[in-house]
Protein backbone atom coordinates (compact mmCIF):
# COMPACT_ATOMS: atom_id res chain seq x y z
CA UNK A 1 0.00 0.00 0.00
CA UNK A 2 1.18 3.64 -0.74
CA UNK A 3 0.38 6.18 1.53
CA UNK A 4 1.45 10.36 1.42
CA UNK A 5 3.51 11.02 4.61
CA UNK A 6 3.80 15.16 4.86
CA UNK A 7 5.52 16.95 7.49
CA UNK A 8 5.11 20.57 8.31
CA UNK A 9 6.70 22.72 10.44
CA UNK A 10 9.64 25.85 11.04
CA UNK A 11 12.45 25.43 8.86
CA UNK A 12 15.22 24.25 10.38
CA UNK A 13 18.79 21.57 9.90
CA UNK A 14 18.11 18.54 10.06
CA UNK A 15 14.32 17.55 9.31
CA UNK A 16 14.63 15.71 6.27
CA UNK A 17 17.06 13.41 8.13
CA UNK A 18 15.49 12.69 11.12
CA UNK A 19 12.15 11.65 8.99
CA UNK A 20 13.98 9.63 6.36
CA UNK A 21 15.95 8.13 9.58
CA UNK A 22 12.77 6.92 11.11
CA UNK A 23 11.10 6.06 8.02
CA UNK A 24 14.20 3.52 7.07
CA UNK A 25 13.74 1.99 10.80
CA UNK A 26 10.33 0.83 10.07
CA UNK A 27 11.44 -0.23 6.35
CA UNK A 28 9.30 2.37 4.65
CA UNK A 29 10.29 3.01 1.00
CA UNK A 30 10.15 6.32 0.36
CA UNK A 31 9.42 6.14 -3.89
CA UNK A 32 9.22 10.46 -4.18
CA UNK A 33 10.47 13.45 -2.38
CA UNK A 34 9.37 17.36 -2.94
CA UNK A 35 10.14 19.49 -0.19
CA UNK A 36 9.64 23.50 -0.19
CA UNK A 37 9.35 26.06 1.76
CA UNK A 38 6.09 28.26 2.05
CA UNK A 39 7.16 31.22 3.93
CA UNK A 40 9.04 30.49 6.88
CA UNK A 41 7.62 27.09 7.13
CA UNK A 42 8.93 24.16 5.80
CA UNK A 43 6.56 21.75 3.96
CA UNK A 44 7.64 18.30 3.04
CA UNK A 45 5.61 15.75 0.85
CA UNK A 46 7.04 11.44 0.83
CA UNK A 47 5.33 9.27 -1.45
CA UNK A 48 6.14 6.17 0.23
CA UNK A 49 5.30 2.10 -0.31
CA UNK A 50 4.59 0.27 2.91
CA UNK A 51 4.57 -2.92 1.43
CA UNK A 52 7.39 -3.83 2.43
CA UNK A 53 7.29 -2.55 6.63
CA UNK A 54 6.05 -4.61 8.73
CA UNK A 55 4.09 -1.90 10.41
CA UNK A 56 0.71 0.03 9.44
CA UNK A 57 0.18 3.26 9.06
CA UNK A 58 -0.96 4.12 12.72
CA UNK A 59 2.09 1.95 14.42
CA UNK A 60 4.30 4.35 11.28
CA UNK A 61 2.27 7.25 13.24
CA UNK A 62 2.92 6.19 16.68
CA UNK A 63 6.80 5.86 16.08
CA UNK A 64 6.83 9.34 14.19
CA UNK A 65 5.66 11.15 17.74
CA UNK A 66 9.23 11.31 18.84
CA UNK A 67 10.39 12.96 15.74
CA UNK A 68 7.29 15.18 15.91
CA UNK A 69 8.13 16.30 19.51
CA UNK A 70 11.80 16.66 19.13
CA UNK A 71 11.80 18.53 16.34
CA UNK A 72 8.40 20.56 16.85
CA UNK A 73 6.98 19.32 13.38
CA UNK A 74 3.43 17.96 12.37
CA UNK A 75 3.74 14.81 10.48
CA UNK A 76 0.61 13.59 8.68
CA UNK A 77 0.17 9.72 7.03
CA UNK A 78 -2.84 9.18 4.60
CA UNK A 79 -2.75 6.30 2.72
CA UNK A 80 -2.71 7.86 -1.32
CA UNK A 81 -6.39 6.90 -1.89
CA UNK A 82 -8.02 9.43 -0.32
CA UNK A 83 -6.36 11.96 -2.45
CA UNK A 84 -6.85 9.62 -5.39
CA UNK A 85 -10.49 9.63 -4.74
CA UNK A 86 -10.50 13.30 -4.73
CA UNK A 87 -8.73 15.18 -7.08
CA UNK A 88 -9.11 11.99 -9.76
CA UNK A 89 -11.55 10.86 -12.13
CA UNK B 1 -3.31 21.89 -10.56
CA UNK B 2 -0.34 19.45 -9.79
CA UNK B 3 -0.56 16.73 -6.93
CA UNK B 4 1.12 18.59 -5.17
CA UNK B 5 -0.84 21.15 -4.68
CA UNK B 6 -3.97 18.46 -4.68
CA UNK B 7 -1.99 17.20 -1.44
CA UNK B 8 -1.58 20.10 0.14
CA UNK B 9 -5.78 21.27 -0.30
CA UNK B 10 -6.90 17.87 1.19
CA UNK B 11 -4.72 18.23 4.06
CA UNK B 12 -5.87 21.67 4.44
CA UNK B 13 -9.53 20.69 4.22
CA UNK B 14 -9.30 17.89 6.87
CA UNK B 15 -7.12 20.21 8.96
CA UNK B 16 -7.97 23.61 9.02
CA UNK B 17 -11.53 23.39 7.12
CA UNK B 18 -12.95 21.01 9.37
CA UNK B 19 -14.07 18.29 6.76
CA UNK B 20 -15.23 14.88 7.66
CA UNK B 21 -16.94 11.72 7.72
CA UNK B 22 -20.07 12.79 9.56
CA UNK B 23 -21.62 9.52 10.27
CA UNK B 24 -20.73 5.51 8.71
CA UNK B 25 -24.39 4.36 9.83
CA UNK B 26 -25.31 0.31 9.61
CA UNK B 27 -28.93 -0.13 8.38
CA UNK B 28 -30.07 -3.58 9.92
CA UNK B 29 -33.40 -5.32 9.14
CA UNK B 30 -35.00 -6.13 12.55
CA UNK B 31 -37.89 -7.63 10.66
CA UNK B 32 -36.92 -11.24 11.36
CA UNK B 33 -36.95 -10.63 15.22
CA UNK B 34 -40.83 -10.10 15.30
CA UNK B 35 -42.06 -12.68 17.80
CA UNK B 36 -45.36 -12.98 19.80
CA UNK B 37 -43.06 -13.38 22.98
CA UNK B 38 -41.29 -9.89 23.90
CA UNK B 39 -39.01 -11.25 25.59
CA UNK B 40 -37.80 -13.35 23.15
CA UNK B 41 -38.16 -10.92 20.18
CA UNK B 42 -35.72 -8.27 22.23
CA UNK B 43 -33.59 -11.49 22.50
CA UNK B 44 -33.46 -11.91 18.99
CA UNK B 45 -33.08 -8.05 18.42
CA UNK B 46 -30.14 -8.13 21.00
CA UNK B 47 -28.25 -10.92 19.37
CA UNK B 48 -29.00 -9.56 15.73
CA UNK B 49 -27.63 -6.38 16.41
CA UNK B 50 -24.72 -7.43 18.68
CA UNK B 51 -23.36 -9.63 15.57
CA UNK B 52 -23.87 -7.71 12.70
CA UNK B 53 -22.43 -4.45 14.04
CA UNK B 54 -19.31 -5.99 16.17
CA UNK B 55 -16.90 -4.70 13.84
CA UNK B 56 -18.10 -1.63 12.99
CA UNK B 57 -16.63 1.17 15.42
CA UNK B 58 -13.35 -0.87 14.83
CA UNK B 59 -13.67 -0.90 10.87
CA UNK B 60 -14.08 2.76 11.02
CA UNK B 61 -11.44 3.23 12.93
CA UNK B 62 -8.92 1.65 11.39
CA UNK B 63 -10.44 3.44 7.85
CA UNK B 64 -10.14 6.54 9.88
CA UNK B 65 -6.67 6.23 10.55
CA UNK B 66 -5.78 4.90 7.43
CA UNK B 67 -6.98 7.81 5.30
CA UNK B 68 -6.31 10.17 8.09
CA UNK B 69 -10.03 11.81 8.09
CA UNK B 70 -12.21 12.03 10.55
CA UNK B 71 -15.29 9.52 11.01
CA UNK B 72 -17.19 11.42 14.36
CA UNK B 73 -20.11 9.09 14.28
CA UNK B 74 -20.79 5.46 14.19
CA UNK B 75 -24.13 4.74 14.02
CA UNK B 76 -26.85 2.26 13.86
CA UNK B 77 -30.53 2.62 12.56
CA UNK B 78 -32.79 -0.11 13.00
CA UNK B 79 -36.53 -1.47 11.01
CA UNK B 80 -38.97 0.61 12.83
CA UNK B 81 -39.80 -0.71 16.07
CA UNK B 82 -43.25 -0.42 16.19
CA UNK B 83 -43.16 -2.94 13.16
CA UNK B 84 -41.67 -5.33 15.40
CA UNK B 85 -42.66 -4.73 18.61
CA UNK B 86 -46.63 -5.02 16.69
CA UNK B 87 -46.07 -8.58 16.49
CA UNK B 88 -45.69 -9.18 20.59
CA UNK B 89 -48.69 -8.73 23.04
CA UNK B 90 -46.80 -6.41 25.06
CA UNK B 91 -48.12 -2.87 26.07
CA UNK B 92 -45.04 -0.99 26.54
CA UNK B 93 -42.05 -0.77 24.41
CA UNK B 94 -40.01 0.55 26.85
CA UNK B 95 -37.95 -2.70 26.97
CA UNK B 96 -37.30 -2.75 23.05
CA UNK B 97 -36.06 0.59 23.69
CA UNK B 98 -33.38 -0.72 26.75
CA UNK B 99 -32.42 -3.68 24.86
CA UNK B 100 -31.82 -0.89 21.93
CA UNK B 101 -29.47 1.54 24.41
CA UNK B 102 -27.73 -2.10 25.49
CA UNK B 103 -26.61 -3.36 22.40
CA UNK B 104 -25.33 -0.20 20.66
CA UNK B 105 -23.60 0.28 24.00
CA UNK B 106 -22.07 -3.59 23.45
CA UNK B 107 -20.95 -2.45 19.68
CA UNK B 108 -19.86 1.01 21.06
CA UNK B 109 -21.90 3.41 18.58
CA UNK B 110 -22.58 6.88 19.35
CA UNK B 111 -26.40 6.52 18.62
CA UNK B 112 -28.89 3.56 17.21
CA UNK B 113 -32.54 5.32 15.99
CA UNK B 114 -35.27 3.23 14.91
CA UNK B 115 -37.51 3.55 17.57
CA UNK B 116 -40.10 4.70 15.32
CA UNK B 117 -43.05 4.20 14.21
CA UNK B 118 -45.01 5.23 10.51
CA UNK B 119 -48.45 6.70 10.77
CA UNK B 120 -48.83 8.81 7.74
CA UNK B 121 -52.00 7.26 6.65
CA UNK B 122 -53.35 5.35 10.44
CA UNK B 123 -52.15 4.01 13.02
CA UNK B 124 -51.55 0.08 13.99
CA UNK B 125 -51.68 -1.09 17.54
CA UNK B 126 -47.93 -0.95 17.78
CA UNK B 127 -47.65 2.78 16.48
CA UNK B 128 -49.93 3.45 19.71
CA UNK B 129 -48.06 1.65 22.12
CA UNK B 130 -44.83 2.76 20.74
CA UNK B 131 -45.80 6.36 20.73
CA UNK B 132 -47.04 6.32 23.95
CA UNK B 133 -43.67 4.87 25.18
CA UNK B 134 -41.56 7.23 23.06
CA UNK B 135 -41.35 9.99 26.60
CA UNK B 136 -40.29 7.12 28.92
CA UNK B 137 -38.41 5.30 26.40
CA UNK B 138 -36.08 8.30 25.75
CA UNK B 139 -35.89 9.43 29.16
CA UNK B 140 -34.59 5.92 30.14
CA UNK B 141 -31.91 5.08 27.83
CA UNK B 142 -29.23 7.53 26.41
CA UNK B 143 -28.65 6.45 22.93
CA UNK B 144 -31.65 5.81 21.53
CA UNK B 145 -33.18 8.04 19.12
CA UNK B 146 -36.70 8.02 17.77
CA UNK B 147 -39.11 9.31 14.99
CA UNK B 148 -42.62 9.52 13.85
CA UNK B 149 -43.68 9.82 10.34
CA UNK B 150 -46.93 11.52 10.52
CA UNK B 151 -47.50 12.70 7.01
CA UNK B 152 -47.04 12.29 2.90
CA UNK B 153 -47.21 13.34 -0.20
CA UNK B 154 -49.46 10.22 -1.18
CA UNK B 155 -51.08 9.93 2.40
CA UNK B 156 -51.65 13.05 3.37
CA UNK B 157 -51.14 14.25 7.39
CA UNK B 158 -52.35 12.37 9.94
CA UNK B 159 -53.55 15.20 12.25
CA UNK B 160 -54.54 12.45 15.28
CA UNK B 161 -51.06 11.79 15.24
CA UNK B 162 -49.85 15.45 14.96
CA UNK B 163 -52.29 16.51 18.16
CA UNK B 164 -50.55 13.66 19.65
CA UNK B 165 -46.84 13.84 18.77
CA UNK B 166 -47.39 17.84 20.32
CA UNK B 167 -48.12 16.46 23.75
CA UNK B 168 -45.27 13.36 22.93
CA UNK B 169 -42.45 16.10 22.73
CA UNK B 170 -43.52 17.81 25.97
CA UNK B 171 -44.11 15.39 27.88
CA UNK B 172 -40.62 13.95 26.69
CA UNK B 173 -38.65 17.39 27.39
CA UNK B 174 -40.54 17.44 30.98
CA UNK B 175 -39.38 13.88 31.95
CA UNK B 176 -35.68 15.31 31.02
CA UNK B 177 -35.96 18.30 32.38
CA UNK B 178 -32.98 18.11 34.48
CA UNK B 179 -30.89 18.06 30.97
CA UNK B 180 -32.82 20.86 29.82
CA UNK B 181 -34.96 18.80 27.65
CA UNK B 182 -32.42 16.56 26.21
CA UNK B 183 -34.85 13.45 25.60
CA UNK B 184 -36.88 16.05 23.01
CA UNK B 185 -33.78 16.49 20.61
CA UNK B 186 -33.31 12.31 20.33
CA UNK B 187 -37.25 12.92 19.01
CA UNK B 188 -37.81 13.53 15.37
CA UNK B 189 -41.35 14.35 13.65
CA UNK B 190 -41.32 13.86 10.15
CA UNK B 191 -43.50 14.19 6.81
CA UNK B 192 -42.30 12.21 3.97
CA UNK B 193 -39.28 10.67 6.10
CA UNK B 194 -36.76 9.02 3.83
CA UNK B 195 -35.73 5.53 4.72
CA UNK B 196 -32.26 5.36 4.28
CA UNK B 197 -31.63 8.76 6.20
CA UNK B 198 -27.85 7.99 8.02
CA UNK B 199 -28.63 11.17 10.34
CA UNK B 200 -29.90 11.04 13.30
CA UNK B 201 -32.05 11.63 15.61
CA UNK B 202 -34.29 10.32 12.52
CA UNK B 203 -32.79 7.39 10.75
CA UNK B 204 -34.13 4.06 10.30
CA UNK B 205 -34.16 1.09 8.46
CA UNK B 206 -36.93 1.30 6.17
CA UNK B 207 -38.74 -1.88 4.91
CA UNK B 208 -37.63 -1.50 1.26
CA UNK B 209 -33.75 -1.68 2.17
CA UNK B 210 -31.43 -4.90 2.41
CA UNK B 211 -30.72 -7.30 5.26
CA UNK B 212 -27.88 -4.92 6.25
CA UNK B 213 -26.80 -1.61 4.43
CA UNK B 214 -23.61 0.75 5.34
CA UNK B 215 -24.80 4.22 4.36
CA UNK B 216 -22.46 7.27 4.86
CA UNK B 217 -22.91 10.88 5.80
CA UNK B 218 -20.72 13.60 4.67
CA UNK B 219 -20.34 16.82 5.79
CA UNK B 220 -17.81 20.28 4.85
CA UNK B 221 -19.27 23.22 5.52
CA UNK B 222 -15.97 24.98 5.88
CA UNK B 223 -14.75 23.73 2.57
CA UNK B 224 -17.54 25.49 1.16
CA UNK B 225 -17.64 28.72 3.11
CA UNK B 226 -13.45 28.55 2.23
CA UNK B 227 -14.05 27.90 -1.41
CA UNK B 228 -16.82 30.81 -1.54
CA UNK B 229 -14.69 33.49 0.49
CA UNK B 230 -12.09 32.77 -2.68
CA UNK B 231 -14.89 34.17 -4.95
CA UNK B 232 -15.95 37.43 -2.82
CA UNK B 233 -18.14 39.88 -5.09
CA UNK B 234 -18.59 37.53 -8.18
CA UNK B 235 -21.94 36.58 -10.05
CA UNK B 236 -24.02 33.74 -8.51
CA UNK B 237 -22.87 31.83 -11.83
CA UNK B 238 -19.67 31.87 -10.35
CA UNK B 239 -20.93 31.04 -6.55
CA UNK B 240 -23.03 28.26 -7.93
CA UNK B 241 -20.20 26.63 -9.92
CA UNK B 242 -17.59 27.13 -6.45
CA UNK B 243 -20.11 24.80 -4.61
CA UNK B 244 -20.41 21.94 -7.12
CA UNK B 245 -16.59 21.69 -7.25
CA UNK B 246 -16.13 21.81 -3.64
CA UNK B 247 -19.59 19.32 -2.89
CA UNK B 248 -17.70 17.31 -5.48
CA UNK B 249 -14.63 16.94 -4.01
CA UNK B 250 -16.24 16.28 -0.47
CA UNK B 251 -18.62 13.64 -1.87
CA UNK B 252 -15.87 11.87 -3.35
CA UNK B 253 -14.39 11.36 -0.21
CA UNK B 254 -17.88 10.06 1.48
CA UNK B 255 -18.05 7.47 -1.75
CA UNK B 256 -14.08 5.97 -0.99
CA UNK B 257 -15.22 5.64 2.72
CA UNK B 258 -18.08 3.80 2.18
CA UNK B 259 -17.26 1.20 -0.72
CA UNK B 260 -14.15 0.57 2.04
CA UNK B 261 -16.28 0.01 5.14
CA UNK B 262 -18.30 -1.44 2.83
CA UNK B 263 -15.75 -4.21 1.96
CA UNK B 264 -14.65 -4.63 5.43
CA UNK B 265 -17.93 -5.56 6.62
CA UNK B 266 -18.61 -8.03 4.05
CA UNK B 267 -22.11 -5.73 3.72
CA UNK B 268 -23.89 -3.80 0.75
CA UNK B 269 -22.80 0.04 0.30
CA UNK B 270 -26.30 2.11 0.81
CA UNK B 271 -26.12 5.32 -0.42
CA UNK B 272 -23.79 8.85 0.51
CA UNK B 273 -26.14 11.28 2.01
CA UNK B 274 -24.39 14.45 0.26
CA UNK B 275 -26.12 16.75 3.61
CA UNK B 276 -23.99 19.48 4.23
CA UNK B 277 -24.31 18.98 7.98
CA UNK B 278 -23.11 21.94 10.57
CA UNK B 279 -21.85 21.35 14.08
CA UNK B 280 -21.13 24.24 16.80
CA UNK B 281 -17.53 24.66 15.66
CA UNK B 282 -16.22 27.62 14.53
CA UNK B 283 -15.65 26.89 10.89
CA UNK B 284 -17.95 24.21 10.46
CA UNK B 285 -21.02 26.54 10.03
CA UNK B 286 -23.65 26.16 7.26
CA UNK B 287 -25.26 29.81 8.59
CA UNK B 288 -21.72 31.12 7.53
CA UNK B 289 -21.74 30.11 4.49
CA UNK B 290 -25.15 31.41 3.53
CA UNK B 291 -23.18 34.51 4.91
CA UNK B 292 -20.68 34.65 2.99
CA UNK B 293 -23.34 34.66 -0.10
CA UNK B 294 -23.42 38.59 1.12
CA UNK B 295 -25.89 38.36 3.83
CA UNK B 296 -25.50 40.24 6.69
CA UNK B 297 -26.69 37.61 9.06
CA UNK B 298 -28.47 34.57 8.39
CA UNK B 299 -32.50 35.34 8.91
CA UNK B 300 -32.33 38.47 7.03
CA UNK B 301 -34.24 38.44 4.08
CA UNK B 302 -31.97 37.03 1.00
CA UNK B 303 -31.33 34.16 3.05
CA UNK B 304 -34.14 31.47 1.53
CA UNK B 305 -32.46 32.56 -1.90
CA UNK B 306 -28.85 32.03 -0.67
CA UNK B 307 -30.16 28.45 0.46
CA UNK B 308 -31.39 27.44 -2.33
CA UNK B 309 -28.04 27.96 -4.31
CA UNK B 310 -26.27 26.51 -1.96
CA UNK B 311 -29.03 23.03 -1.62
CA UNK B 312 -29.10 22.63 -5.13
CA UNK B 313 -25.42 23.46 -5.83
CA UNK B 314 -24.78 20.48 -3.14
CA UNK B 315 -26.97 18.06 -4.84
CA UNK B 316 -25.67 18.63 -8.71
CA UNK B 317 -21.64 18.78 -7.43
CA UNK B 318 -22.43 15.68 -5.63
CA UNK B 319 -24.62 13.73 -7.87
CA UNK B 320 -21.43 12.74 -10.04
CA UNK B 321 -19.09 12.43 -7.65
CA UNK B 322 -20.94 8.71 -6.07
CA UNK B 323 -22.89 5.73 -7.08
CA UNK B 324 -25.86 5.96 -5.11
CA UNK B 325 -27.06 9.43 -3.49
CA UNK B 326 -29.98 9.13 -0.89
CA UNK B 327 -31.30 9.98 2.50
CA UNK B 328 -31.83 13.34 3.07
CA UNK B 329 -28.90 14.95 0.64
CA UNK B 330 -29.08 19.33 1.01
CA UNK B 331 -28.32 21.06 3.83
CA UNK B 332 -28.92 21.24 7.51
CA UNK B 333 -30.07 24.32 9.38
CA UNK B 334 -30.09 23.20 12.99
CA UNK B 335 -30.03 26.20 15.29
CA UNK B 336 -28.16 24.64 18.52
CA UNK B 337 -25.52 23.05 16.04
CA UNK B 338 -24.52 25.33 14.04
CA UNK B 339 -22.40 28.55 15.70
CA UNK B 340 -23.95 31.01 12.61
CA UNK B 341 -27.36 30.13 13.71
CA UNK B 342 -27.08 30.57 17.00
CA UNK B 343 -25.11 33.97 16.89
CA UNK B 344 -28.20 34.86 14.65
CA UNK B 345 -30.57 34.40 17.26
CA UNK B 346 -29.14 36.03 20.14
CA UNK B 347 -28.98 38.99 17.59
CA UNK B 348 -32.17 38.42 16.96
CA UNK B 349 -31.69 38.37 13.43
CA UNK B 350 -33.63 35.14 13.07
CA UNK B 351 -37.03 34.24 14.31
CA UNK B 352 -39.25 31.19 13.46
CA UNK B 353 -41.31 31.99 10.76
CA UNK B 354 -38.34 32.80 8.73
CA UNK B 355 -36.83 29.65 9.62
CA UNK B 356 -39.92 27.86 8.66
CA UNK B 357 -39.37 29.93 5.24
CA UNK B 358 -36.10 28.36 4.73
CA UNK B 359 -37.10 24.64 5.56
CA UNK B 360 -39.05 24.89 2.30
CA UNK B 361 -35.72 24.84 0.79
CA UNK B 362 -33.23 22.99 3.30
CA UNK B 363 -32.70 18.73 3.47
CA UNK B 364 -34.83 18.94 6.96
CA UNK B 365 -36.97 21.44 8.81
CA UNK B 366 -37.02 22.61 11.97
CA UNK B 367 -34.30 21.28 13.72
CA UNK B 368 -32.93 21.40 17.15
CA UNK B 369 -35.17 24.68 17.67
CA UNK B 370 -35.40 25.30 21.52
CA UNK B 371 -38.33 27.14 22.90
CA UNK B 372 -39.89 28.35 26.02
CA UNK B 373 -41.44 25.22 28.11
CA UNK B 374 -44.27 26.72 28.55
CA UNK B 375 -45.26 26.02 24.88
CA UNK B 376 -48.47 24.49 24.77
CA UNK B 377 -48.68 20.94 23.19
CA UNK B 378 -51.40 22.27 20.83
CA UNK B 379 -49.15 24.94 19.63
CA UNK B 380 -46.43 22.43 19.35
CA UNK B 381 -48.75 20.54 17.34
CA UNK B 382 -49.08 23.51 15.12
CA UNK B 383 -45.80 23.93 14.49
CA UNK B 384 -45.99 20.37 13.25
CA UNK B 385 -48.31 20.69 11.05
CA UNK B 386 -47.22 23.79 9.00
CA UNK B 387 -44.09 21.78 8.66
CA UNK B 388 -45.85 18.72 7.26
CA UNK B 389 -47.90 20.63 5.13
CA UNK B 390 -44.44 22.15 3.55
CA UNK B 391 -43.61 18.97 3.26
CA UNK B 392 -45.97 17.00 1.51
CA UNK B 393 -47.00 20.21 -0.61
CA UNK B 394 -43.53 20.60 -1.89
CA UNK B 395 -42.60 16.75 -2.35
CA UNK B 396 -39.56 17.07 0.34
CA UNK B 397 -39.12 15.43 3.75
CA UNK B 398 -39.21 17.59 6.38
CA UNK B 399 -39.30 17.47 10.01
CA UNK B 400 -39.52 19.19 13.65
CA UNK B 401 -37.24 18.51 16.42
CA UNK B 402 -37.94 20.94 19.02
CA UNK B 403 -37.30 20.85 22.31
CA UNK B 404 -39.63 23.22 24.90
CA UNK B 405 -37.16 23.42 27.46
CA UNK B 406 -39.10 23.03 31.09
CA UNK B 407 -38.30 26.27 33.15
CA UNK B 408 -36.97 28.28 30.49
CA UNK B 409 -38.12 31.32 28.10
CA UNK B 410 -36.93 33.57 25.63
CA UNK B 411 -33.46 35.12 26.61
CA UNK B 412 -32.52 32.05 28.02
CA UNK B 413 -29.65 29.63 26.68
CA UNK B 414 -29.90 25.99 26.87
CA UNK B 415 -26.75 24.29 26.88
CA UNK B 416 -26.38 20.14 25.72
CA UNK B 417 -23.11 20.03 24.92
CA UNK B 418 -21.12 18.07 22.23
CA UNK B 419 -22.59 17.79 19.01
CA UNK B 420 -25.85 18.88 19.79
CA UNK B 421 -24.66 22.19 21.05
CA UNK B 422 -26.28 25.16 22.81
CA UNK B 423 -29.90 26.71 22.05
CA UNK B 424 -30.86 30.81 22.76
CA UNK B 425 -34.51 30.11 22.98
CA UNK B 426 -36.97 31.30 20.05
CA UNK B 427 -40.33 32.81 20.82
CA UNK B 428 -43.34 31.05 19.40
CA UNK B 429 -46.49 32.82 18.73
CA UNK B 430 -48.90 33.52 21.98
CA UNK B 431 -51.99 33.13 19.88
CA UNK B 432 -53.80 29.80 20.66
CA UNK B 433 -53.81 26.79 17.42
CA UNK B 434 -56.14 24.63 19.76
CA UNK B 435 -58.74 24.31 18.09
CA UNK B 436 -57.01 23.53 14.78
CA UNK B 437 -55.29 20.92 16.35
CA UNK B 438 -58.29 19.78 18.41
CA UNK B 439 -59.84 18.76 15.17
CA UNK B 440 -58.35 15.45 14.64
CA UNK B 441 -58.66 13.38 11.46
CA UNK B 442 -56.73 13.65 8.43
CA UNK B 443 -55.64 15.94 5.82
CA UNK B 444 -56.25 14.49 2.31
CA UNK B 445 -52.92 13.83 0.09
CA UNK B 446 -53.13 16.97 -2.17
CA UNK B 447 -53.70 16.47 -5.56
CA UNK B 448 -49.82 15.90 -7.43
CA UNK B 449 -50.11 12.40 -5.40
CA UNK B 450 -51.67 11.47 -8.63
CA UNK B 451 -48.65 11.89 -10.71
CA UNK B 452 -47.70 8.30 -10.69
Amino acid sequence: MRAIITVTGKDHTGIVASVSKKLADVQVNILDISQTLMEEYFTMILLCDFTSSPHSIPEVREQMKEIEAEEKLVVRIQSEEIFNAMHTL
Amino acid sequence: MNRKENILETIQMIAEEKLDIRTVTMGISLLDCADSDGEKAREKIYNKITSYAKDLVPVAQEIEDQLGIPIINKRISVTPIALIAGASSDTDYVAFAKTLDAAAKKVGVDFIGGFSALVEKGYTKGDRILIDSIPRALSETSVVCSSVNIGSTKAGINMDAVAQMGKVVKETAELTADTGGLGAAKLVVFANAVDDNPFMAGAFHGVGEADVVVHVGVSGPGVVKRALEKVKGESFDVVAETIKVAAFKITRMGQLVGTMASERLGVPFGIVDLSLAPTPALGDSVAYILQEMGVERVGTHGTTAALAVLNDAVKKGGLMACGHVGGLSGSFIPVSEDIGMIEAVELGAITIDKLEAMTAICSVGLDMVAVPGKTTAATLSAIIADEAAIGIMNHKTTAVRIIPVPGMDVGDTVEFGGLLGRAPLLGVSEFSSEDLISRGGHIPAPLHSFKN
